[in-house]
């Protein structure tokens, strides 16, 4: 009696999971139909309203339209890794492309810049971001640098810090320790803690590389993360760090490098001379992606997606 | 030789005594003040959306609801794997394996894998489970990785839960014909339910407060998973703990978050104690029957 | 007991013969899985942390002081990490295992009942709390207080390099906050296990209650408290996420000021992103850590054999 009952107990069991994922798979489907349904009827809308304009509205109307058509069915997952100084991006980037594809999933790590790139030619993930331009060698193992954005490197302060101008040079005997106090820089008397990130960022290659401190740093502290860097420098009276400019808020004080200002202005000007790529690589071209990548890529190129970079502080790639 | 009675003694009495009290002192207003203080800093951030939505850049708000289900997923994960195996282990040593050198040989290196640090166990785990295995972050290379540590837990505790019952139980149904397996499954694991009930709860104790073994394992994921199918999916996908959480956002200085976390944190160490202590009153009345 | 059964304890020979054996082999196997897991760390351990020892070699990795991995002309000398772990320990348990068992000390013995009710409980509860905890504890109370008193030791000094308070003190103070709470639970455990008579034996002879705890009780709950030791030294030591921030992770002598790097923290800031040899670096620095740990547990092992052999 007690044998058959626990079998019973089994085969209901199953039978409810069974019945619990074929639901699921329903609702999904009804969720996609549904949403193919609100696509139509944008685009009926969308119709009406480009039928005043010109051709080539309408043929960019046309391709949005044929894309939203596309991307109600997309589904499947992305996976990126890399660089933490990329987390606002691909966070934001991530949430809204799920909101326009319910039925994709993006999910990113944030492990440094040196890390993505090994995870992505490893093949290991998709995509994989980096603070910096891609080196010799990993180019040559097949990565692709396929550079979404462009950002500022600001050199940040605590608030209460007299001074708001650095030189390179300054900047260069700071970081190599031989100028130790604020006061030799017209300053207040405090001592200068030197902040920096991990030997794999991308921040710190490109930040090294660009002042010419390569090899040469001596640093405090060396944090794992942009978040990091930011806390410990609005934290710590008398500390200077390096920080991506999307970033930054007003709990530290960006200084003015040569006289320029860190803003996205100066930086497409080019009289700013700390900004480096925002790189989003792949093993092999784009077009050799599968078809969520590709989504993902188009939607970056696209207006929406320029919106959603320059809505976190970065400035787009044309 | 210095007499009982002597004075001298007392002054060096007197000394111990307010040396002791010192360090009670201390550590008393030292423990009370921490648990008092994470809860006046968190309490703050602990809301509704914070309970139950996901962290969204676009929205700026925090939400901790994927990370409480990452960590009820590494929970629930970890213990399907590791409770099979730790009764299983504890049995064999009790019930079937002989006193000697092999007995001392297990019972050896369960003893060692406790007292190894996590972030070996996390090392491991990392280079074994997500490159060896090709798992990468995901659930089920967290779980996997905390198995081994949980394992000697629950191992010991079932072993004292399978000491304690008495060998007339296993000679009397041995005695009725009954076969060494029948006997096990319907006395001794019975019996012994309360105490192997404690060690898993002590297990998830352990599981909830670990963090350098989730780090390169389970990774940071925090959305929720998605419904249908994306519930088992979920497993191989990475998701970041409550404990993970906590210290991503120390390290990015989102300080009323972490408070946030970590007053939930105190609140199920708290819940699980509570628990255990309940659990170890049911097991004394067992025994005084 | 059910009389209906259909699974009859007179059953089926051949039936019970194969379940039996079937059981019998999945319990073995379940403990044998246990071995394995031990033996597969310490081989993966070994395996993982020894190529590096040949490749850069063993006196340039173990007494080397130059941590630069990502350089151009790449060294690995990891001998600050050890000795900052090694320091960093023992200070720490210097810190916390006096304070811990003498606060054990007042809880079984000395305190008045109903204090005791309220503080056992509280150590119980942050006993168990994660350590992550300890560590955002650490910055945002410690970190600003090293940092002022930073200010005033080194006001004049040419050289120090100013860390703002993350350094090896901060790290030490947190460890020892940390341990409290195992070393205080354990040591009470085996105070309360003492056999009262003992306990009454010592005071009818005459000898005081401060008398009789150190004289008498101490030594007999020595295991107990050894144990407590050697859990509070495993913690210590294996700590990684609670210090990784406090500790600064610049890699310099072990001075109470400096910015320092333990082998834990070591681990944990460069695992992500490590390659190559460097990677390999990494893995050498795990297995001495496990190495040190290996001999803690031995030694402490030991100690305690030899003091119940002496009983």
């Amino acid at each position: 009696m007690r044998k058959s009952k626990k079998i019973l107990a089994l085969i209901s069991a199953a039978a409810m999971t069974a019945g619990l994922m074929a639901c699921g798979a329903t609702s999904q489907e009804t969720a996609q139909t549904g949403q193919t349904q609100e696509a139509a009827d944008t685009q009926a809308d969308a119709a009406q309203d480009v039928a005043a304009e010109d051709a080539a509205a309408e043929d960019t109307t046309a391709q949005e339209e044929a894309s939203q058509d596309a991307g109600a069915d997309l589904s499947g997952s992305i996976s990126m890794a890399g660089s933490t100084s990329m987390e606002k991006l691909a966070n934001a980037v991530a949430e809204s492309f799920m909101a326009k594809y319910p039925g994709v999933t993006v999910t990113a790590e944030f492990t440094g810049s040196s890390a993505g790139i090994e995870a992505v030619t490893a093949g290991s993930v998709d995509i994989g971001n980096s603070s910096r331009a891609l080196k010799e060698e990993e180019k040559a193992a097949g990565v692709v640098e396929n550079v979404v954005a462009i950002d500022g490197i600001a050199v940040v302060v605590d608030p209460a810090n007299t001074v708001k101008d650095l030189t390179k040079d300054q900047l260069i005997a700071i970081y190599t320790g031989e100028t130790k106090n604020w006061s030799e820089l017209g300053g207040e008397d405090a001592p200068i803690v030197v902040i920096g990130r991990e030997a794999g960022s991308g921040t710190r290659g490109a930040f090294e590389e660009l002042v010419g401190v390569e090899d040469a740093c001596a640093y405090a502290s060396e944090l794992d993360s942009t978040g990091a860097v930011i806390a410990k420098v609005a934290s710590t009276p008398g500390a200077i760090g390096y920080a991506s400019l999307d970033a930054i808020d007003d709990t530290v004080t960006a200084v003015a490098l040569e006289g320029v200002e860190p803003t996205v202005e100066n930086i497409k000007a080019g009289s700013y001379f700390l900004s480096r790529p925002f790189v989003m690589a792949t093993k092999g071209e784009i077009s050799e992606q599968n078809e969520t990548v590709q989504a993902l890529f188009d939607y970056l190129a696209s207006d929406e997606g320029k919106a959603v970079i320059s809505g976190v502080g970065l400035i787009t790639v044309d | 030789m210095s007499s009982i009675k002597s004075s001298k003694i007392r002054l060096s009495d007197l000394i111990l005594k307010i040396l002791i009290n010192i360090a009670a002192a201390f550590s008393v207003v030292l423990l009370i003040g921490i648990l008092a203080y994470v809860f006046l800093k968190g309490i703050g951030s602990v809301n509704l959306t914070f309970l139950t939505t996901v962290t969204s850049t676009l929205k700026g708000t925090v939400g901790i609801a994927g990370n409480i289900v990452n960590t009820l997923y590494i929970i629930v994960i970890t213990l399907l794997i590791a409770t099979p195996l730790g009764v299983g282990s504890a049995i064999y040593l009790n019930e079937y394996a002989k006193p000697g050198k092999l007995v001392r040989a297990i019972e050896f290196t369960t003893e060692t894998l406790s007292g190894i640090p996590s972030i070996i166990f996390g090392l491991f785990g990392m280079m074994f489970f997500g490159t060896g295995l090709g798992l990468g972050y995901s659930i089920l290379t967290g779980a996997l990785t905390l198995t081994l540590m949980v394992l000697p837990l629950i191992t010991r505790n079932t072993q004292e839960a399978l000491k304690t019952v008495p060998d007339s139980y296993r000679s009397g149904a041995l005695g009725m014909g009954a076969t060494k397996w029948y006997m096990i499954r319907t006395i001794l694991l019975p019996s012994a339910m309360p105490g192997i009930v404690t060690g898993i709860i002590l297990a998830i104790g352990r599981i909830v407060g670990e963090s350098a073994a989730l780090l390169f394992t389970a990774g940071s994921g925090y959305l929720l998973p998605k419904g249908g199918m994306g519930i088992l999916k979920k497993i191989l996908e990475s998701g970041g703990t409550l404990t993970i959480q906590l210290y991503l956002s120390m390290a990015k200085a989102e300080y009323s978050t972490a408070f946030g976390i970590a007053v939930i944190l105190l609140l199920i160490v708290l819940f699980i104690n509570w628990i255990t202590k309940v659990l170890a009153k049911k097991l004394d009345v067992n025994n005084m029957e | 007991m059910n009389g209906q059964e259909s699974f009859s304890i007179i059953g089926n020979r051949k039936q019970k013969s194969a379940v039996e054996k079937a059981a019998q082999g999945i319990f073995t196997l379940c403990a044998f899985i246990a071995i394995l897991a031990v033996a597969s760390i310490t081989a993966y351990m070994i395996m993982n942390g020894t190529p590096a020892l040949f490749k850069v070699g063993v006196k340039e990795i173990l007494f080397g002081t130059l941590w630069k991995p990502t350089a151009a002309g790449p060294s690995f000398g990891i001998l600050y990490v050890i000795l900052t772990s090694i320091i960093g320990t023992t200070l720490a348990v210097i810190l916390g295992v006096p304070i811990g068992l003498f606060t054990a000390i007042f809880l079984a013995e000395t305190a008045p009942k109903r204090l005791a009710a309220v503080v056992k409980p509280a150590v119980e509860l942050l006993a168990g709390i994660p350590s992550v905890i300890y560590g955002l504890l650490g910055i945002m109370v410690l970190n600003p207080i090293m940092y002022k008193l930073e200010l005033a030791v080194f006001k004049n000094s040419e050289t120090h390099q100013f860390t703002g308070g993350a350094n090896l003190l901060s790290a030490v103070l947190v460890l020892a906050i940390m341990i409290l709470p195992t070393v205080i639970n354990i040591s009470e455990s085996a105070l309360r296990s003492v056999p009262p008579q003992l306990k009454s034996a010592s005071l009818a002879l005459g000898a005081s209650h401060i008398q009789t705890i150190f004289r008498v009780i101490l030594p007999a709950a020595k295991s107990g408290i050894v144990t407590a030791i050697v859990l509070g030294v495993g913690r210590a030591i294996g700590e990684a996420m609670a210090i990784t921030l406090v500790s600064g992770s610049s890699v310099n002598i072990p001075l109470p000021f400096n910015s320092v790097r333990f082998l834990t923290t070591a681990i944990v800031s460069e695992m992500g992103y490590a390659a190559g040899v460097h990677r390999q670096v990494l893995f050498t620095i795990g297995l001495v850590l496990f190495v040190f740990i290996m001999i803690i547990n031995v030694t402490l092992n030991k100690i305690l054999k030899k003091g119940d052999v002496e009983q």
